[in-house]
Parts: C-alpha cells; sequence; structure tokens
C-alpha cells in the first residue's frame, strides 16, 4: 500500500494580479524523502513554495499538507499545522534584534512552557546538529553567510518538525560550504526522518540530496522523477537545464540594427542567413523560459523560437 | 485628465491605507489579549518609545516652558497682569502644548524608527519567517508597540508638562523677578482636573495614533503602492509615516478640543 | 543592553512618568483622591453663570472648600451648587454665599461672607442667603437702558 504524500499539490493555479505564474500544477511530495524542485528563474518556485507554505493564497487547486488543505485552512489550523513545519528562507530571515540562540529559542519559548534549561539545551543541540554550537551568542549581523543559512537552519528543525523547507540553501555560498550544507540536508533527513523540500537551482546540489526531482518551467511541470530519470530524459529544456547551455537567441540583422537605433520591428523581414559576425543558431532555443514572464515582443520574423532580448 | 485620475488614485489609496490601518487596530486588540502574553516584548518597546525619548522630551519641554514664560511675560507686563504667568504657562502646556508637543517628538524619535524596523523586517523575509512559525506577527511585533505606544506617550507628556513648567518659572521667577508666590498660587487656582484630564486623554489618542500609524506604514509596506521593496522603499514610506501622524495628531488635537 | 539593565530603566521611566502625573493633578490641579476631611453644604442660585465644578470657595481671601458639583432644580429655575468646605472652618447660619469674578475677567469663585448668628451649618444644611453671578453684559446694558429711559 501507498503512503500517502507529505504533500498533495492537485491542480494549483497562481496568479500575481493577472499574471498567471504557476499553470495547473499536479505534484506529490512523499513523505520522509528529500525532494528537490528546480526551475530556471521565473518559472515559479518561489511562488509554489510560498504557496506549500500558505503564505500565497492560490487561484484555484489545493495543497495538502500531511492530509489537511493549506490553502483553505482556517487561522487555527494553519498555526497548528505551522508547527510542524520548518522553513529556512533564503536569506535566512534572522530576527536581527536576537542572538543566534534567542533566534533558535524563538518557537520554544512561544509555543511551550519548557524551563530555561531544557531551553538552553535544546538550542543546543541544534546549534550541534549544524555545527553552530561556538556561535551562540552572535549577532545576525557579525555571522558569515554559511553561518546565516546553518543558524537558519538550526531555527527551522528546534520544534522537531515534520516537514522541512529550504529556499534556495546554496545561493551565495562557496563550493565548500555549500557542500557542507548539502552533507547537512542528508543528515537531517537520515537521523530525524524528516520530509525535506529543497527549493535550488544548483545542480551540483541537487543531483547530492534529491531522491526526487521536480522541474518547473514557465509555471508547468516539465518532469517529475527521481535524479536518474531526470538525467535520461531527452526534453530539450530540460537537457539545456542539465547542461547549463545558454539560451540561444536567432537575431536578424536588420531587426537588431533597427532596434539599436530606436526604431520599431517590422515582422515579415524575408530570410537572410545570419551574418558572419552573429552567432545566431536556428532552431529552438535550448531553453523556453522567459525572464519573468514577461514575454519579448520584438520577434524577428523569420526562423521559429527566437527571442529577442 | 490625467491630474484629476491621479488625484481619484491618491484619494482611494488614502482610504484604502485607511481602512488598513484601522483593521490593523482591530486585529491587534483581537490578539493581544491571547496567550502566549507578550510581557517583555512590551516592556522593551516602552524601554525604546519611552524611556529612550527621556532626554528628548525634558530638554524640549524645558525649553518650551521658557519660550512660553518669556512670551507671556512680555505681553501680560502690558496689561499689568504679570501675576498670572504661571496660570497661563500651566493651562498653556497641560490643555495644548504637552500632548501634542511630546506627540511630535515621539513621532520624530520613535515613529519613524519603528516604521522602518517593521519595513525592513518585512522585506528581508522576517515576518514570513515568524508566520511559518506559528508566530503571528501582529501579536507579536505590532501590539507590543501600540501598546507600549499608548503607556509611553501619556507618562511622557506628563513628564514634559511638569519640566516645563519649571521652565516657565525659570524664567518668570527667577529672570524676571515674578514673586514666586503668584507664580505657583496662580497655576493652583487656576488649574483644574478637567485641564489635566484634557491633556491626558489627548495624549492617549497620540499615542495610539502615532504607533498604530507608523506600524501599519511600515508592516504593510509590501502593499504600498511605492512598489519599490527596498532602501528607497522604506523611506518612502518612513516619511510618509511622519507625515501622516503628525498630521493625525494635530488635527485629532482639534476635534478633541472641540469635543471635549 | 541586556535584559535587567533594560527593565530597570524602564521601570524607572514609568515611576517618572506617574510621579510627573501626580503631581500635576495633585499639587497642580487640587484633585484630591482622597476625600480632605470637611463637610457638605448645599446653596441656591438663580444664576451661577460661568462658575464650574472646582472652583475656590474663599473665604476672607482665603481658599476654604471647593465647589463639587452643579445641579439645575427645573420647578423652581434654580441652579443648586454643592459646596465641600474644609474641616475646621464655620459657617453661620446667616453667612452668605456669594458668586464673584476673579479680576475682571478672571474665573468664578464662591465668596463666603460671615453672618452674625451663632448657630453653624452643618453637614448637608443649606446657605440660604446666596448673592448670584453678576454678568457683566446685564449690568451694562442695564445702565445703557436706564440712562437712555
Amino acid at each position: 500500500m501507498e503512503s500517502s504524500p507529505a504533500i498533495a499539490v492537485r491542480d494549483l493555479v497562481v496568479e500575481y494580479g493577472s499574471r498567471r505564474i504557476l499553470k495547473s500544477i499536479n505534484l506529490d511530495i512523499p513523505l520522509g524523502q528529500i525532494s528537490v524542485i528546480m526551475g530556471g528563474s521565473g518559472a515559479g518556485k518561489s511562488t509554489l513554495l510560498r504557496t506549500m507554505l500558505g503564505l500565497k493564497k492560490p487561484t484555484s487547486g489545493e495543497i495538502r499538507v500531511l492530509g489537511t488543505n493549506i490553502c483553505s485552512a482556517g487561522a487555527r489550523q494553519l498555526e497548528e499545522m505551522r508547527k510542524q513545519m520548518g522553513v529556512a528562507f533564503q536569506g535566512g530571515a534572522l530576527f536581527t534584534s536576537m542572538t543566534v540562540g534567542e533566534n533558535i529559542q524563538l518557537p520554544l519559548r512561544q509555543h511551550t512552557r519548557l524551563d530555561e534549561n531544557t531551553i538552553q539545551i535544546m538550542t543546543r543541540i541544534k546549534l550541534d546538529m549544524v555545527n553552530m554550537m561556538p556561535h551562540e551568542h552572535l549577532m545576525p549581523s557579525e555571522l558569515s553567510g554559511g553561518m546565516t543559512k546553518r543558524a537558519a537552519l538550526a531555527r527551522a528543525i528546534i520544534m522537531d518538525p515534520k516537514l522541512l523547507f529550504f529556499d534556495e540553501p546554496s545561493a551565495g555560498l562557496d563550493p565548500i560550504t555549500s557542500a557542507e550544507l548539502d552533507e547537512l540536508i542528508i543528515k537531517l533527513k537520515e537521523s530525524m526522518n524528516m520530509t525535506i523540500v529543497v527549493v535550488t537551482h544548483e545542480l551540483e546540489s541537487v543531483f547530492k540530496i534529491a531522491d526526487r526531482i521536480a522541474i518547473l518551467g514557465e509555471g508547468e511541470l516539465l518532469m517529475v522523477g527521481t535524479p536518474e530519470e531526470i538525467k535520461a530524459s531527452e526534453d530539450p529544456r530540460i537537457v539545456g537545464l542539465l547542461n547549463r547551455t545558454p539560451r540561444q537567441v536567432a537575431v536578424d540583422v536588420d531587426d537588431h540594427l533597427r532596434r539599436l537605433a530606436g526604431k520599431a520591428v517590422e515582422p515579415g523581414i524575408p530570410d537572410e542567413a545570419a551574418s558572419p559576425d552573429e552567432p545566431g543558431v536556428p532552431g529552438e532555443s535550448a531553453s523556453a523560459k522567459t525572464a519573468d514572464g514577461e514575454s519579448a515582443n520584438g520577434k524577428s520574423g523569420n526562423k521559429g523560437a527566437a527571442e529577442g532580448q | 485628465m490625467k491630474t484629476i485620475e491621479s488625484m481619484g488614485n491618491a484619494v482611494l489609496s488614502s482610504l484604502e491605507q485607511t481602512g488598513r490601518t484601522l483593521l490593523l487596530l482591530l486585529i491587534v486588540v483581537y490578539r493581544i489579549v491571547q496567550p502566549p502574553y507578550q510581557f517583555y516584548a512590551i516592556v522593551r518597546q516602552i524601554y525604546f518609545i519611552g524611556a529612550r525619548s527621556l532626554s528628548v522630551i525634558i530638554i524640549s519641554g524645558v525649553t518650551i516652558g521658557m519660550v512660553l514664560g518669556l512670551q507671556f511675560y512680555n505681553t501680560l507686563e502690558r496689561f499689568g497682569s504679570v501675576d498670572i504667568l504661571g496660570s497661563a504657562v500651566a493651562l498653556s502646556v497641560l490643555r495644548e502644548l504637552g500632548p501634542v508637543m511630546t506627540a511630535l517628538m515621539v513621532v520624530g524619535r520613535a515613529g519613524s524608527a519603528i516604521c522602518a524596523e517593521l519595513g525592513i523586517m518585512r522585506i528581508s523575509e522576517q515576518v514570513d519567517a515568524l508566520e511559518c512559525m506559528a508566530i503571528n506577527p501582529d501579536k507579536y511585533l505590532v501590539a507590543p508597540k501600540v501598546i507600549a505606544g499608548l503607556i509611553s506617550v501619556p507618562l511622557l507628556t506628563c513628564i514634559f508638562s511638569v519640566v516645563a513648567i519649571f521652565g516657565g518659572y525659570f524664567v518668570g521667577v527667577v529672570l524676571f523677578g515674578v514673586s514666586e508666590g503668584s507664580y505657583i498660587n496662580g497655576m493652583i487656582d487656576a488649574v483644574v482636573w478637567s485641564d489635566v484630564r484634557l491633556g491626558l486623554v489627548k495624549s492617549f489618542i497620540f499615542g495610539l495614533l502615532v504607533t498604530l500609524i507608523c506600524c501599519a506604514k511600515g508592516f504593510y509596506i509590501h502593499l504600498s503602492k511605492s512598489g519599490s521593496l527596498g532602501a528607497e522603499g522604506v523611506s518612502y514610506v518612513t516619511t510618509d509615516a511622519v507625515v501622516i501622524s503628525s498630521i493625525a495628531v494635530l488635527f485629532s488635537d482639534f476635534l478633541i478640543g472641540a469635543i471635549l | 543592553m541586556n535584559k535587567i539593565n533594560i527593565q530597570l530603566v524602564t521601570g524607572m521611566f514609568v515611576v517618572f512618568g506617574i510621579l510627573s502625573f501626580s503631581y500635576l493633578a495633585v499639587t497642580v490641579a487640587g484633585a484630591s483622591f482622597i476625600e480632605q476631611p470637611g463637610y457638605n453644604l448645599t446653596a441656591r442660585f438663580t444664576s451661577v453663570s460661568g462658575l464650574r465644578p472646582g472652583a475656590v470657595i474663599e473665604g476672607a481671601g482665603v481658599r476654604i472648600g471647593t465647589v463639587s458639583s452643579i445641579d439645575f432644580d427645573p420647578e423652581s429655575f434654580e441652579a443648586i451648587v454643592e459646596m465641600r468646605i474644609n474641616e475646621g472652618v464655620l459657617v453661620q447660619e446667616d453667612a452668605i454665599a456669594a458668586i464673584r469674578t476673579q479680576g475682571i475677567i478672571g474665573e468664578k469663585y464662591i465668596k463666603i461672607v460671615p453672618g452674625g448668628f451663632e448657630e453653624l451649618l452643618t453637614d448637608g444644611m443649606e446657605v440660604y442667603e446666596t448673592e448670584s453671578a453678576i454678568s457683566l453684559e446685564e449690568l451694562v446694558s442695564r445702565y445703557i437702558f436706564q440712562t437712555e429711559g
């Protein structure tokens, strides 16, 4: 019998104003595994994460976290659910007026009636798990990038949540620190049996830690599967993503010159081979994603799938 | 045509913001009575809003008192009524200048800081972090500030009034030789409880207005029309908060004075 | 700033504030939270124009009491003033309670002019002899219309 997923996303549609960011997503996050959500910039990863956390209400669809629909949950229900979720935000989001230790303790102080001693011990246990013990009394402004992430992680797990969310853990980190963080994530899953959702676009980390990968592209789910399945995919968008191929732009010389001169572009320009100094490559661009949903309207009238930007 | 359109937008936006601010007040009231109670957070905010404003309040209080003493003496001397200097200074301070000046000082000192702090917290996802930890940001962040304002501003106003009266005393009695007895007794005779009460009511309302407006501006920075969620956005809402709360103070000063 | 320091300073601030408030309320405004020893007398006036609760009651130029409250009697169309007289102040049965103005444009107060009787008024009794507030406009208009007529 299949165990029900930790998170079940069904027909999720999310809009910001008139822009449709997520277009009917269907996704399962399995229990007790590390799931990675990847995608290029503007694909909708952060939006998906925020909706899963209940920070954003979708236009339609539902997300069942541990069985309860977080999109329609009442305030009390939401509170109870959130006590079982831990979140490490992209910038850490540590409270700058408190020390690292105080940051980590905050959920304990607010939600439990534990005595001071126990709180201190639990704090130190989590600090130890993330190798931050000597830094308990530092202020967030005194921490390096890696230390900030680890502190944020410690705060996320202080209440021993069932679900852990990690928004761009490797952003801005050097490779070594990033690798250490990866180890940490794996250790957490194994030792505490946590279901972990990581949103990232750092390829190395992805294949190191992921049990399942979901790839978003332009608000749609391109593919979901194990790392091996993803690697074997022949979808050009996914291949391009994995191979870090820059988006190729086919450029019409005349259009380009006109654009440079500030004049409007005329469609339907007759076919012209790319001139020697333009590295334009015909055919589909490696990834069909556009930067933050604004489609470039300056199309050259020839060859397919060309984007001006 | 565009001017009218932008004026219309401005009105709508102001209405929207006012509504949001009032809603925030209701939410704060609703939340603060639910455990866990934020006692220490409130104390900390009273320290920040009240105790740290003490030096500013005392200095400006003495100064205003001295200015009043000077100006009233000047005028009263021509009518030969300098012995009511005490009552003149005391009444002006207790009924008007005490509450208003204190509130304006607090706006400048603490109000702008509150707005900026909440704005930056919102931008750096600290507010989101609180929500995800099942800690209600209205209760944890905003409510203590509002309550602290409600407590601190009246206290600061009383301190302001007292030092202002002494400022006037210094100018009138020490510098200009008005008799001490007539200053003090003139004051005691003329001032009644309803004067003190008026000043107190004003200071409570001002305290509420100032903290609420500055909190709302910063807390809802992500909903503001300025759009930019960065340093520019923060400076925009902060200056806005200072201006709006100052005007609110002055306007409600008139209203309260008219009603009471 | 550690925890204890903040709480200490805040506490001091609050105490300072409350002391200021008490100074203002009690010393300056003369509000009394404990009822001062004394007794109550009433007096009726045809006009108390300008007199306010809390106004001073004077005898021989010295403050001997405070106006507690002012009510209206619709049947006799008179104002009923409750006066709180300080302990130890003796008011004769035929004493006069007159409403006077401080200076020309000052506030109204009640002046108690002593009478000659030996009997004294005690708590709850009424001062029968009263002089109502003199209004400047009435005086002037009386003068004007007198000279004209």
